[in-house]
């Protein structure tokens, strides 16, 4: 089925792509048909700028017992990298 | 039928990616799939599923092309830009999906194309997969004329309010009243969009509205099980569904 599920972050940072290192700033978070993972939804992670095209895209297809662990750890880096500026 | 030509047909097709004046009068890009057929053929405007313009649909088409239809398939993400079809997909999905607007004129577009093609019988049917099935449902609805219409395990056929959205403002089942055309659907049971109780629910507007239409429903198949490239595929449920495809594509196309 398709769910049409997905939710877009303006975000600043680099990604690196297909040809290298390029600007970011939209990460979209979706639920959808999976292209290669095997399976068929997968939770979709998108850094792309399309301004500079539509394969300006760093992309990332994970089960969803993964996008909870990724989110449970970026949480936690996001946690001890504010602890550590506030010790700076 | 699959596998039923005769060694000695006279049998080929010629497919390529070409433009078309899409909806809106915009020039965009469309697979086109000849078949090398004595007589003029019947005509068939694939609508391509959510993950693109990709490397199935244009196996699709060559397939329906390989059985004597002549087949277009518009690029309904032409407007996105190009680059690999996953990657146009993601920009779509990003902005919301494909408005329902922009794919039935697109289709329509087609459709007159099709029509126009000397080589093509003056009778077009639509077909498409996923949500494509949809689309093709909903084009048929609201465009009217064609002669037959495939809805391959469409969902979001029958949509709850919270479910509408600006790309896709009103669901499809609201326009049966509106369809002229024969209707084929192809289902799986273990599908979650479309359930068996939507498909239920779609059958019974149908039938209250004496529709003409056939619905096949398969027992250990969910959803997208013609995908012989992923693990939904299932090879029974499909050929047999397949066979469905074609004996209704040449019972109101071909004669």
């Amino acid at each position: 089925m398709c769910t049409m599920i997905a939710m877009s972050a303006a975000v600043t940072g680099m990604g690196k792509g297909a040809d290298g290192w390029f600007r970011v700033n939209q990460a979209t978070v979706g639920y959808d048909h999976a292209t290669h993972s095997g399976t068929e939804h997968a939770l979709l992670l998108d850094f792309t700028n399309y301004e500079l095209g539509v394969d300006a895209r760093v992309a990332l297809e994970l089960d969803l017992a993964s996008g909870r662990a990724l989110m449970a750890q970026l949480q936690s880096a996001i946690e001890a990298a504010e602890a550590s500026e506030r010790v700076a | 039928m699959w596998n039923s030509f005769r060694t000695d047909d006279h049998l080929g097709i010629s497919a390529e990616i070409t433009t078309y004046q899409a909806g809106n009068g915009d020039e965009t890009h469309a697979y086109v799939v000849r078949p090398h057929t004595d007589a003029p053929a019947p005509g068939i405007v694939l609508v391509h599923h959510m993950p693109g313009w990709d490397e199935f649909t244009q196996e699709l088409a060559e397939r329906l092309g390989r059985h004597g239809y002549l087949v277009i398939c518009p690029d309904l993400y032409c407007r996105y830009g190009h680059g690999a079809p996953d990657d146009v997909a993601a920009k779509v999905r990003a902005d919301g999906g494909v408005h329902d607007d922009s794919v039935v004129a697109d289709a329509e577009a087609a459709a007159q194309w099709l029509r126009q093609d000397p080589r093509c019988n003056g009778k077009v049917g639509i077909i498409g997969p996923c949500s494509g099935g949809r689309h093709a449902l909903l084009v048929a609805s609201r465009v009217g004329g064609f002669d037959a219409v495939v809805d391959l395990w469409g969902g979001n056929v029958i949509m709850a309010d919270d479910q509408l959205s600006p790309a896709r403002p009103v669901a499809p089942i609201d326009y049966t009243a509106d369809l002229d055309a024969p209707l084929l659907g192809i289902f799986g049971n273990d599908d979650q969009s479309p359930t068996p109780a939507q498909v239920d629910q779609h059958q019974a507007e149908l039938e209250r509205l004496g529709k003409t239409f056939e619905f096949h429903r398969y027992d250990g198949a969910g959803h997208g099980f013609f995908y012989y490239h992923t693990p939904m595929y299932r090879q029974e449920q499909a050929m047999d569904a397949w066979e469905k495809v074609f004996a209704f594509f040449e019972e109101h196309l071909k004669s």
